[in-house]
């Protein structure tokens, strides 16, 4: 009965650049073939030799400042050409395109398509003049999207707030089987525990440094203890600054596989994400969760609502190193309470499983959807879209 | 040609490609209107036949299923165009399955006969695609009424014959029993 869909997938960030959005469209990706379904994604890269073959690029993106960070998208006339193509040759029963307002191509294939098309929203922004303005513009470009998703609370505020109109509800998916299982690294965690942190090192809103302020203060209670850091940065800068007793107790491993990231959540008693903003989801905690691992996280709305408030994790005050220590040590020294709200943590994070939040997604897939309906090209009105098409033919 | 002539000129060809980029909106909003009840439409259909085939295999007991198979009935009875009706038919089965798979047990009996892992399975997903469906067309409906308030849109009476959109009300809550495998 279960009719098998061809979906093109649309990513505006660079495919080959680590990235939530990424890691995001690859994941449903997979949980989609194994559906049954059939997927295509367009997304810019940096090298196009070593994309997997289900990805068609759209070139080298360049960096852009936005939304409060740097991020690498593609613009201008020859991957707007691209784009059409991809459209034109996909044949797709669906599109699915992905944080529609980031000035890339994702805003690009809503232009340039017509017909079943779905967006999904990740990011969470603040209210804003300029960006009320470009939303005005984007308006007749955002409303050919007949089935909206936000993964979280605050991207659907974002949503609402700025474009008007509703979208459902469907959190950010994680493969819970593929963290359940891993062998620590040798030596760890140790009997004088050890914390994990992942995120790049020199990113201020991923708040290393609150980590690192609250070292000294959970060393008091647990002297031995160790900390693991993943994430792009140089460690040296960070340890150069830092008194040779709190550096002696960091160990880094750099930008990690994935395989080595399950791992380092095995090797460890407690993740901590100090992140001070700039999450909307916060998908790594669900992924300690699903590794059965101790989660201590700021108190973020965004992570308030992965950790049920509390009960699958435990909170301490945005930005505030003593809370953090304090906190810290509680679950350090209690055994027994760790191991209780991992069981309760393990739980909550397979509500997230890829595979249930995949058949919600096709459920909107199927609901924008008139039997038989194909996305196409949309040349109304479109004069650089009509130029592009004729030097097509043309060549 | 003086000035003037050329200033009416100008605004003539603004008003002119404003009314077709319009034209042109509208008629995207159209069909995403047509293409949401539709696909509301074949959810509800859906719906309907599957709870009939619940009823119709005597699940999750006797009692429940006549009590299912009787709003199954009534939905499938009613004039599908007559919005009142239908919102009170199809809302009414709501009531009823919500009130047969209240928890996660009665789901799990049910899914426990042979063949009604599949029909359950079935039932919820229609379930969810007709609540995302409904809100899919109201959304829709919303962003078409907004462009045919606009005055030129009228004046000029750029929506043609086609009808007013309207929304779909209904309750399309799904059982509390759902949502937990």
């Amino acid at each position: 009965m279960q009719e098998k869909l061809k979906v093109g997938i649309v990513c505006p960030y660079a495919w080959d650049i680590p990235g939530g959005v990424q890691y995001h469209v690859r994941d449903l990706r997979a949980a989609l073939v194994r559906e049954g379904h059939d997927v295509s994604v367009l997304a810019p890269a940096e090298n196009d030799d070593n994309l997997p073959d289900y990805v068609t690029s759209t070139g080298r993106p360049i960096a852009v400042p936005y939304n409060g960070s740097v991020a690498r998208l593609n613009l201008g006339f020859r991957s707007t050409r691209r784009v059409r193509e991809w459209i034109r040759n996909g044949d797709f029963d669906v599109m699915h395109v992905h944080e529609p307002v980031s000035p890339g191509i994702s805003a690009v294939a809503l232009w340039a398509a017509q017909g079943p098309i779905v967006a999904t929203w990740h990011s969470s922004m603040e209210k804003s003049r300029a960006l009320q303005s470009m939303f005005y513009l984007a308006q007749t470009v955002l409303e050919k999207a007949r089935g909206r998703i936000a993964v979280s609370e605050l991207a659907r505020r974002t949503l609402v707030d700025h474009v008007g109109g509703d979208a459902v509800l469907i959190p950010n998916g994680v493969d819970c089987a593929a963290f359940a299982e891993a062998t620590p690294f040798p030596g760890w965690p140790g009997p004088g525990k050890a914390l994990f942190f992942l995120g790049r090192l020199d990113e201020p809103r991923k708040g290393l440094d609150v980590l690192l302020a609250a070292l000294p203060r959970i060393a008091e209670r647990h002297p031995d203890v160790r900390v693991l850091l993943a994430g792009p940065g140089d460690a040296d800068d960070i340890t150069k600054k830092l008194p040779r007793e709190v550096a002696d107790r960091l160990t880094f491993l750099g930008t990690v596989s994935e395989e080595d990231k399950v791992r380092a959540f095995h090797s460890a008693d407690v993740y901590v994400a100090p992140n001070t903003g700039g999450e909307s989801f916060g998908i790594v905690l669900l992924e300690a969760m699903a590794s059965g691992t101790a989660v201590a996280a700021s108190d973020l709305e965004a992570f308030r609502r992965v950790l049920d408030n509390g009960t699958a994790g435990r909170h301490f005050t945005n930005g505030d190193p003593d809370a953090l220590a304090d906190v810290v040590n509680e679950l350090l020294a209690d055994d027994e309470g760790r191991a209780e709200m991992e069981r309760v943590a393990l739980e909550r994070a397979w509500l997230y499983d890829w595979g249930r939040v995949t058949r919600e997604i096709v459920d909107v897939y199927r609901s924008v959807r008139v039997p038989g309906e194909k996305v196409t090209e949309d040349l109304r009105g479109q004069f650089v879209g009509r130029l592009a098409r004729n030097k097509d033919s043309g060549s | 040609m003086s000035w003037w002539m050329w200033v009416l000129l100008g605004v003539l060809v603004v008003v002119g490609w404003y009314l077709s980029q319009t034209a042109g909106r509208l008629d995207r909003l159209h069909r995403r209107v047509d293409a949401g009840t539709i696909a509301l439409d074949r959810a509800l259909l859906e719906r309907g036949s599957v709870a009939g085939e619940l009823a119709a295999a005597r699940l999750p007991d006797p009692a429940t299923a006549a009590v299912i198979g009787d709003a199954v009935h009534t939905v499938r009875r009613t004039d599908q165009n007559n919005q009142l009706s239908r919102c009170l038919a199809e809302s009414n089965l709501t009531q009823v399955l919500g009130a047969a798979f209240d928890e996660p047990e009665a789901v799990a009996e049910c899914a426990g006969y042979p063949g009604g892992e599949e029909l359950m399975a079935d039932l919820e997903s229609t379930t969810r695609r007709g609540e995302l469906s409904r809100r899919f067309l109201n959304d829709a409906v919303r962003a078409c009424r907004d462009v045919r308030y606009q005055w030129l849109v009228r004046f000029f009476r750029l929506a043609g014959h086609t009808p007013w959109p309207e929304p779909f009300e209904m309750d399309d809550a799904p059982p509390a029993g759902f949502g937990s495998r």
